[in-house]
Parts: structure tokens; C-alpha cells; sequence
């Protein structure tokens, strides 16, 4: 005998396909069983985006996209809306930690070649995400109407003017006005609420169809849909609900951990999350004395004050984002994972690394000689990273792959190990205390540099 | 259902006409949707031109104005800043303003209708931030060679105090000067050129 209830569930199957769905996204879609602590910034990339969407519909019920009155209202969220400083704050931490968080997630791709053939649709789709996100959190930047966000929207909309014979009518149509006015926020105000996000959210569909098409990579980037058990399922696979969905939660529980530390003790981050000239209103005749984009543009910034040429300047900086999107056809390096490629790709995503924290770092300071010509170097190293690809990763001597994923020593498995050297780097030595000699541990020198000699080694080894 | 068969060349036809008054109709539509994002008729009247005062202004002062929303400034030079933008031509990019924008009236040596007082759209023509004035000769921060001028703090292009552009800078073009001209010895009008010969 059948309840009412599962006559009334019944109905709803018989007209949609919720059991198929989720059987083929979660409870049956089989995902590699070695992902690491790098396969946590998808989900929380997703999670950032539910706080950005909550947050953000709570603000424009207080915010006013007017140039004459936005600033206030941002303060009157700020003092008089119950709450509106912790929805505020949550939106404006959230674009950080959005962008961290989306860092990171690239980040992956490059070490384990999640970009590479057959995923070069999912890192397109990615990358569109990463060009609709800035768009998004620039536009954003303006609502508050403070000095950096007025002048960081000049600087930006006047990128467009650079381009020969349309620049200039093109900057005037994305304004709307002269100079950066009410008729510009207002439009910012439409784009950032409404038009970009939708995009967003199609984009993100069409990340994780893509995805669930060809399924996800892994930290040792071996296909898992190569070897299958009589049941047709991957040998190395496992359902992502529970395993994953279960696993996902202890990320997000330490990620929330961090978000909420930031929020409640450092929501400005000392002027790096939301920066000191912003709480002054917008001013059309005074440029503040320091102007620096939020830290998540100031690589690509760097790179476009490195040029000492308007237009150059400007190709550079959309270089830089557009070799992004080419590098699953720069790379030619038959192996996917970092540990089974040669020296040569760590050594190259070393350079890049320091080059792409490097221009992050002199995009925030002030445009000295020196600095200039440091951004310059990092520039020629980012670029060199990528166009020099097809050449380096030719020559690559890369590893044998196996054919299963491999076992990596878990952290039960590494304590022994952490023990023997903690003992190596200390020694006991006799200690008069209350008339007695006692033993106590110290550290022992020779014990500490043989350590370090030995990690500095490996470290050596491990680039090779 | 007939049963002739499918004449394909006339559904081939039939696709591409549709498509092709599809593509019309939606460049149709796009034109107006686009356009609407353009300066609205209250944004180009506002454009009307300033009149400044430079009866008080002391010798070295420079003020600032307000004209479409943009900052004009009006420095008043003194003999010695002159004489340096006489010599010092050797680091700009575009000592004869050949590239530049100003009125005819202002096309010439010191970039101005009255050599002392100068006026200048305070943009840098490079992305738009307001540089700062800097007339002091050889500061700390801007090291031995700086003779007094502008100095962008977005991108770091120096302008000297006629406005022009120093070479290796982002900076393409000097300073815009906008179209100005006296009303009397002491009233200038921003925004209109026509009366130049007063």
C-alpha cells in the first residue's frame, strides 16, 4: 500500500528526471579517489558565488545607484540597516576570497594539466569565467562612489580610448557621459546586479557539463575511465555523493573558518580589501596620491604601467589574460601531471609563479624607476612562460606514468618520519636544576643544518 | 505528406532567406539598444563653457576649475619656470606640440595665449588620472633631473609646467588644452574659442 506521499513523489519522477540527474551528477558520477587539498576550490568557488548572490540581492535593497546619493547609502548599510555592516562585509570579503579562491583553482590546472586534451573546453569555459568575474567585481568597484572607485573606473574605461580610430566614441559609449558621471554608475549598477551575473551563472553550467562529460582530472592526471570493473564503473573512481560531497564539507568548514576571521577582524584586510581612499566620496577633480587597483587586478596592472606605451600598454595587459586561454594549445608535453613531468615545466612554473606574486606586489606600489624596471623583468618572465611553452615542453624528459592512480603516504603514515627528525635536531644535554642534574632536550646544531642540507636537497631533486 | 520527395534546394533556399531577414531584423534592433547607452541629450548640453577669475592669483599659484565635469587649471608661471621650459627641451617626447590638442591660439612655445598663464585640461592623456603639481625643483622623490612640472601618480608620466610630455613615459600626447579666451585682462571663458582675438 502506497502512501499519499510517495504516490505525490511518483507523480513528480513520472514528469521530471530528478532520480536521472542525480544519479548522473552525484550519486553515480564516479570522480578519480586521490584528489588532494587542490580539489577544494571548485566547490568553494561555487559556495563563494551563493554568498556573493545572497549578499549582494540583501544590499540592493538599501544601496541607491546614484552618483549624489551611493556613498551614503553604502554608510547607512554600513550604521543603520540591522545587520547591513555583516551582509556589507560578506559581499566585500567574498569578492576577495572569490578571486583567492579562483587563483587557486587555475593554479591546480596548471600543476596537473587539468587544461590539457580532452579538458580544453572546461579551462575555455573557466577562463570566460575568470574575464565575466573581473568585469564583475570591476564594476562593482564603482557602486560604493568613493575616490578609488571613481578613479579606478576612469583608469579602466579610459584602457578602451587606447584602441585606434573607435577608442575614443567606444570609452564615450561605455560612459555614457564625458567623464565618469551618474549616467556610468547607474549602468555599472545594471551590469553588476543583473546582466553579469547571469552570464556567470550560465557560464558555470557550462563549466560543469563540460566537465561531468569527460570527468574531472586528477592530482596524477591519469584518465580513471581507461580501466573499468565488469560493472563498467572506473576502477579508480568513486561515486561524488558521498564521498566527495562529504569530503567537500571539511573544506568548506575550513574555509569558512578563514572567511570568517577576515570578516569579523580584518573586513578591510589594512586597506588591501577595501582600500583607505575609498571612504572618501568620489571627487572628479583630485586623484588620490596613491592609486592602486584591489590586490586581485594588480598583476595584470603591473604589467600595463611595465609598458611604456599607451596602446602597447593595453595589448599587453589583454595579452596576458588572452595567452591564458591558448595555453592547452601551447602546451606539448604528452603528460599531464607535474609529478611525472620533467624539470623543466617545474622549473618554468617556479618563474611564473614568482613573476605572477612579484607583478601582484609592484602593482600595489608606487610607479618608481626601480619598481619599473622590476615589473618589466616579471612581465618578460610571464610572457615567457607561456609563448616559450611550445618550445620547453618539447624537450621535456618526462616521467613513465603509471597505469592506476598511486598511493601517496598519509599523514599517519609520514609521523615516524617527522619524529626521526625532530630527534635529529635536538640533543640531550645534562641540566643543573635544585641541586639535581636532569636531562633536557636542546637544539643540536650540526643535527639542524644536516636536516636542512638534506630538505634543501630534496628540494633541489624535486625540481629535476 | 506528399510523396515528391524533399526538393532541397528550395528548403535551402528557404533557411538562408529566413536567416538572412532574421540578421537584418536583429541589426535593426541592436541599433537602438546600443545607441541608447550613448551621452544622453541632457549629458552633451551640460558641456556649457566656465568663466574663471584670475584677478587674485599670485605669482607660481596654480587653481583649479571645473568644465564638463573635468578639472581645468590655471597656473600663473613665473619668469624663472619660463625660462626652464625655454632650455629644457631635450627629454620631452613632443617639445613643438605636434601631436597634441590645443587651441590655434595656444600652439605655440609656451603652449599658452599670455606666456605666464597657462591652462590645461588636469587629465593626463594617458588613462585619465589627475596629476599632481610638482614645482619644486629636484625633490626627493622625483629624483635630480625634475624641473618642476606634473607628475601622474596612477602610471608615473611626468608632464613639464607647459604641459608636455616627457620621453619613456606612458603618457602619449602633452596635456589637452582646452579652448579658451580672455573676456577682459583678468576674465578668462573655458570652453569657447571664438573670441580669440580679444
Amino acid at each position: 500500500m502506497k502512501t499519499h506521499l510517495e504516490n505525490c513523489g511518483n507523480w513528480f519522477l513520472d514528469r521530471f528526471p530528478l532520480t536521472k540527474l542525480w544519479n548522473d551528477h552525484m550519486a553515480q558520477y564516479y570522480a578519480p579517489k586521490n584528489f588532494n587539498f587542490w580539489y577544494f576550490f571548485g566547490s568553494l568557488a561555487l559556495l563563494v558565488l551563493v554568498n556573493q548572490f545572497v549578499t549582494g540581492i540583501l544590499l540592493t535593497m538599501n544601496y541607491k545607484p546614484d552618483a549624489g546619493l551611493a556613498f551614503d547609502s553604502v554608510e547607512y548599510i554600513m550604521r543603520e540597516v540591522p545587520w547591513g555592516w555583516l551582509v556589507r562585509y560578506m559581499h566585500s570579503t567574498g569578492a576577495s576570497a572569490f578571486f583567492l579562491v579562483v587563483y587557486l583553482h587555475m593554479f591546480r590546472g596548471l600543476i596537473y594539466g587539468s587544461f590539457k586534451q580532452p579538458r580544453e573546453l572546461i579551462w575555455i569555459f573557466g577562463m570566460l569565467l575568470f574575464v565575466a568575474l573581473m568585469a564583475e567585481a570591476f564594476m562593482g568597484y564603482l557602486l560604493p562612489w568613493g575616490q578609488m572607485s571613481y578613479w579606478g573606473a576612469q583608469v579602466i574605461i579610459s584602457l578602451f580610448s587606447a584602441i585606434p580610430v573607435i577608442g575614443d566614441d567606444l570609452s564615450l559609449w561605455v560612459r555614457g557621459d564625458y567623464v565618469i558621471s551618474d549616467a556610468t554608475l547607474n549602468r555599472f549598477f545594471a551590469f553588476h546586479v543583473i546582466a553579469i551575473p547571469i552570464i556567470l551563472l550560465m557560464l558555470v553550467f557550462l563549466h560543469i557539463v563540460a566537465l561531468h562529460e569527460v570527468g574531472s582530472n586528477n592530482p596524477d592526471g591519469i584518465e580513471i575511465k581507461a580501466s573499468k570493473d565488469p560493472w563498467g564503473h572506473p576502477v579508480d573512481g568513486i561515486p561524488f555523493h558521498p564521498y566527495y560531497t562529504v569530503k567537500d564539507i571539511v573544506g568548506v568548514s575550513v574555509f569558512i573558518f578563514f572567511f570568517a576571521t577576515v570578516l569579523f577582524y580584518m573586513p578591510e584586510m589594512g586597506g588591501y580589501f577595501l582600500e583607505h581612499a575609498n571612504f572618501i566620496p568620489a571627487d572628479p577633480l583630485a586623484t588620490p596620491e596613491h592609486i592602486a587597483p584591489v590586490w586581485y587586478f594588480t598583476p595584470f596592472y603591473a604589467i600595463l604601467r611595465a609598458i611604456p606605451d599607451k596602446f602597447a600598454g593595453v595589448i599587453a595587459m589583454g595579452g596576458a589574460i588572452v595567452v591564458l586561454f591558448l595555453l592547452p594549445w601551447l602546451d606539448r608535453s604528452p603528460v599531464k601531471s607535474i609529478r611525472y613531468r620533467g624539470g623543466i615545466y617545474k622549473k618554468a612554473l617556479l618563474m611564473f609563479v614568482i613573476s605572477f606574486l612579484g607583478l601582484g606586489y609592484l602593482g600595489m606600489q608606487a610607479p618608481t624607476a626601480g619598481a619599473t624596471i622590476m615589473a618589466r623583468i616579471f612581465t618578460a618572465m610571464y610572457f615567457g612562460f607561456f609563448l616559450l611553452m611550445p618550445i620547453y615542453t618539447r624537450w621535456e624528459k618526462t616521467k613513465p606514468v603509471p597505469k592506476q592512480l598511486t598511493e601517496q603516504p598519509t599523514i599517519e603514515d609520514r609521523i615516524p618520519g617527522w619524529k626521526a627528525t625532530f630527534c635529529e635536531m635536538v640533543k640531550e644535554v645534562p641540566i643543573e636544576k635544585d641541586g639535581t642534574t636532569v636531562m633536557r632536550k636542546r637544539p643540536d646544531t650540526s643535527g639542524i643544518i644536516n636536516v636542512l642540507m638534506r630538505t634543501a636537497k630534496n628540494l633541489k631533486a624535486s625540481l629535476d | 505528406m506528399s510523396d515528391q520527395g524533399v526538393d532541397r534546394s528550395k528548403r535551402q533556399f528557404l533557411t538562408t532567406a529566413l536567416t538572412v531577414v532574421g540578421a537584418v531584423g536583429t541589426g535593426y534592433i541592436a541599433v537602438p539598444f546600443l545607441s541608447q547607452m550613448q551621452p544622453s541629450t541632457k549629458a552633451k548640453a551640460a558641456g556649457a563653457p566656465v568663466e574663471i577669475d584670475i584677478s587674485k592669483m599670485e605669482t607660481g599659484q596654480l587653481i583649479r576649475a571645473a568644465w564638463r565635469g573635468k578639472p581645468v587649471w590655471v597656473l600663473n608661471r613665473t619668469p624663472e619656470v619660463l625660462e626652464i621650459l625655454a632650455t629644457e627641451t631635450d627629454k620631452l617626447a613632443d617639445p613643438n606640440s605636434l601631436e597634441s590638442n590645443q587651441p590655434e591660439s595656444s600652439n605655440n612655445e609656451f603652449r599658452s595665449i599670455k606666456p605666464e598663464i597657462f591652462i590645461a585640461v588636469g587629465l593626463c592623456t594617458h588613462l585619465g588620472c589627475s596629476p599632481t603639481f610638482r614645482p619644486e625643483i629636484a625633490p626627493n622623490d622625483l629624483g635630480e633631473d625634475w624641473k618642476g612640472g606634473f607628475f601622474c601618480p596612477c602610471h608615473g608620466s611626468g608632464f613639464d609646467l607647459a604641459g608636455r610630455v616627457f620621453r619613456g613615459v606612458p603618457a602619449p600626447t602633452n596635456l589637452d588644452v582646452p579652448p579658451h579666451h580672455y573676456l577682459s585682462e583678468t576674465r578668462i571663458l573655458i570652453g569657447d574659442e571664438s573670441g580669440a582675438d580679444a
